[in-house]
């Protein structure tokens, strides 16, 4: 057994400095479209591309709503101009003013938050980014983020898919059963808006419509980085990101009919 | 055996009931065949001639019930499709599974979603739609049923129990799920228990039904790509690959030489950080941490590659119809396989030192036993087929991208225990990195997607060896160009179906280890 203590020790330290210091490595993000400025003729090109309404055009505006983006690529390859890309992770946000959790979670949860991962019809890649976490390079229990498996000890509910009907009254069961207070973090775009399921006979159209959600994590899957950012959001030690302000929000549109 | 013999056979045994029809171009033969000659024809096609078994596709078409029992073979066996037909009216077919116990879950599916009855099957109901939540007799693959409202389900019966539960003095029945342990994929297991041994183990599904068939009708193909590479994104690349290919055969159209390798090259990335993460976790389930966390490393290490190699941790986003969204340069693709080649290095460092733990191999060895006759009769494919002696894959036996052009071996074991499948999984991440390199070495020059392609109405099957095993797609596309019919059929569907055979018998704390190398995914499954 001396020699994994061995292997263990000669390994040194990998984990990321974030948040202290950005993290650069290549490949920790596949980054998200950036709206903006855009000429009328190439946002109604990219808007016409993007199979599930995340882009939509504002005057001479490209509007990106980031709760629908499923990272399909289609509007960076194979057209002509492509839309400008941003390759950052810090991508958690607070819904709304009133569920800013800063102001509703205490300091006492600033370096301790026990979560329970629920997954809520997750193709599995949310669910492997959490699963991440928990590696060398991002070791969240250096911040004080544990996973725990009973709802009964858990603080934030970390919910990933996009609601499928089965679902239900267990995740309800699950939120009903943790004590207060309590917050609920919906991860990756099913999670937010159903994404390419929802909504349908058996799907919803994101965690929203059963429990109320504190923190949004945007991204198809959001990478660790991005999903640990929501952590730090969540307690307060970091600011929620400008990406979805209430202002470049678009109306939901009905995506699934053909 | 040679597909071409099959008609005379056929003939000569069921000289009225059957009509064979060669298809040169897809290496297939279609045997229509009246409801009563069914069993006994595909029971022959499995017993005599080793066909196995890849799945059961339903289609509602205009005036009749169209059930089409696809079989494979090796190489010149081809691909033999067994068709029934009969009214609408008439939703009763003979039960296959009692001969080809491979198809018992197909027909529990179609049961349950068609609202099909399949007479002599022992137990339907309470499958895709759980019993304490939806009516009996909905049928939503039906085409008269909107998909895309929701509709309006009774409330959950609290009070609802398993139709059967072992009543013995002593023994207790434990659930588990659909919420438990760290991060886990949602599923319940009702293991039975009399004392220390699970005696029965029934795992209950489809807590994650998205109905992405369903959903999928009425898409373009394009969007219906989208479900193909998201319903399962820890093997997108396979799952869109085997979609692609059915797109490309219906449509007629061939991916350009680069494409294809390029596939080839991405697909045996995914491979191989699916098998990392596979091994991670077994290294997880047995609670030896450094392993654990040496794996994840790696596998973290596969995932930044992928990123930054084609753009996206899961590889999003770069297959389509007729080819390749972008292009990889060939410098970007050495260096992929360059780091690929460092990482398995590692990785055999790993495999050494964990031979030599002797703690945790006794967690592995003779628990979860599956024996070769029992993957014989439940179909099972991928690693866990191959570990108990059932050396079958998709990219021999029948070749899909140019596989046949490449060297590589299958790896097998033969003692179907948690040791032999993590000695594939090694074995197979070996072959992985040998398949990229000799990818990056051949890659052609010249376009990645065909200039145009045209939809046209028809349906075809495509195909791929996805990390856990063979993937068949289904797809007909209709006269309006948009998707008629999908139909997925997941390894992980296939090998959940045999679980129970590995969890029976062994001990309760053996559970967890046994549920990690049996290397299932429940989004695979549920779909």
């Amino acid at each position: 057994m001396s020699q994994w203590v061995r292997k263990g020790l000669l390994t040194g330290i990998k984990t990321t400095r974030y948040p202290a210091r950005e993290e650069t490595a290549a490949g920790v993000s596949p980054g998200l479209p950036l709206g903006g400025p855009c000429s009328e003729e190439q946002a109604s090109l990219l808007v016409a591309r993007c199979p599930t309404g995340a882009l939509s055009r504002r005057d001479h505006e490209l509007v990106v709503d980031y709760r629908r983006c499923v990272h399909c690529f289609r509007c960076r390859y194979g057209s002509g101009e492509p839309v400008r890309w941003q390759s950052g992770y810090e991508w958690a946000t607070a819904p709304s003013e009133k569920t800013d959790p800063r102001r509703q979670l205490g300091p006492a949860f600033e370096r301790s938050i026990h979560i329970l991962v629920a997954d809520a019809g997750d193709c599995g890649a949310c669910l492997n980014e959490v699963k991440q976490l928990n590696n060398s390079y991002y070791n969240m229990h250096r911040l004080g983020f544990f996973i725990t498996p009973t709802p009964r000890q858990a603080d934030v509910m970390l919910v990933v898919g996009p609601l499928t009907d089965h679902m239900r009254l267990p995740l309800q069961k699950a939120y009903d059963a943790m004590p207060t207070p309590k917050r609920v973090i919906a991860v990756g775009a099913c999670a937010l808006s159903g994404g390419v399921f929802g909504p349908s006979f058996v799907c919803g159209s994101g965690v929203a419509e059963l429990l109320p959600v504190d923190v949004e994590v945007p991204g198809n899957p959001p990478p660790p980085l991005a999903i640990l950012h929501g952590l730090l959001v969540a307690v307060g030690r970091k600011p929620p990101a400008a990406l979805l302000s209430p202002a470049t929000r678009v109306p939901a549109k009905e995506v699934n009919a053909p | 055996m040679k597909l071409t013999n099959i008609p005379e056979l056929v003939n000569r045994r069921w000289p009225e009931k059957v009509q064979a029809r060669l298809d040169a171009r897809r290496a297939a033969c279609e045997l229509a065949c009246e409801p009563g000659a069914l069993v006994e024809l595909c029971g022959w096609l499995v017993a005599e001639l080793g066909y196995s078994f890849a799945g059961l596709i339903v289609e509602e078409q205009q005036s009749e019930w169209d059930l089409r029992y696809v079989f494979y073979g090796d190489g010149e066996a081809g691909w033999v499709h067994v068709r029934i037909r009969q009214a609408l009216a008439n939703a009763a077919f003979p039960s296959l599974s009692a001969r080809v116990h491979a198809a018992d879950w197909h027909e529990r599916e179609a049961e349950d979603l068609f609202g099909l009855v399949f007479e002599g099957h022992p137990r339907l109901g309470d499958f895709v739609l759980h019993d304490d939540r939806w009516q009996e007799n909905l049928a939503p693959m039906r085409h008269g049923f909107d998909g895309r409202r929701p509709v309006v389900r009774r409330e959950p019966d609290l009070d609802w129990r398993p139709r059967r539960i072992v009543e013995d003095p002593g023994a207790f029945a434990m659930p588990i799920g659909p919420i438990y342990s760290g991060v886990a994929e949602s599923a319940h297991f009702l293991l039975e228990t009399v004392g220390e041994d699970v005696i029965r183990t029934i795992p209950r599904l489809f807590y994650k039904y998205r109905a992405i068939e369903k959903i999928a009708e009425g898409r373009s193909v394009a969007d219906a790509l989208l479900l193909a590479e998201r319903f399962a994104a820890t093997t997108a690349f396979a799952h869109t690959l085997a979609f692609c290919q059915s797109a490309e055969s219906i449509c007629g159209v061939e991916a350009p030489p680069r494409a294809i390798t390029l596939r080839v090259l991405l697909a045996e990335l995914e491979r191989f950080r699916h098998h990392v993460g596979a091994i991670q976790e077994i290294c997880e389930s047995t609670a030896l941490a450094v392993a654990n966390s040496q794996a994840a490393m790696l596998e973290e290490e596969l995932l930044r590659v992928s990123c930054a190699f084609a753009g996206h941790r899961y590889l999003f986003g770069l297959l389509v119809v007729g080819g390749l969204a972008r292009t990889l340069e060939d410098a970007a693709c050495r260096e992929a396989v360059e780091r690929a080649r460092g990482i398995l290095q590692r990785l055999d460092e790993m495999e050494t030192m964990l031979n030599a733990s002797s703690s945790f191999l006794d967690r592995l060895e003779e628990v979860g036993v599956v024996s070769e006759q029992e993957t014989r009769n439940y179909g099972l494919v991928g690693p866990v087929a191959r570990a108990s002696g059932l050396a079958c894959d998709l990219r021999r036996a029948q070749s899909y991208c140019g596989y046949d052009a490449f060297s590589f071996e299958v790896p097998c074991e033969h003692e179907g225990d948690g040791y032999a499948r993590l000695r594939v999984l090694f074995a197979e991440a070996r072959q992985s990195v040998k398949l990229m390199e000799q990818a990056a070495a051949a890659l052609p020059d010249g376009p990645i997607q065909v200039p145009k392609v045209e939809i046209r109405p028809g349906a075809a099957l495509g195909w791929s060896e996805a990390p856990r095993g063979a993937t068949f797609h289904w797809l007909r596309i209709g006269e309006d160009g948009r998707v008629a019919r999908y139909r997925v059929v997941t390894p992980s569907f296939t090998n959940w179906h045999g679980f129970h055979l590995a969890a029976e018998d062994f001990a309760f704390q053996d559970f967890p280890i046994i549920l990690a190398n049996f290397d299932l995914s429940v989004a695979e499954n549920d779909r």
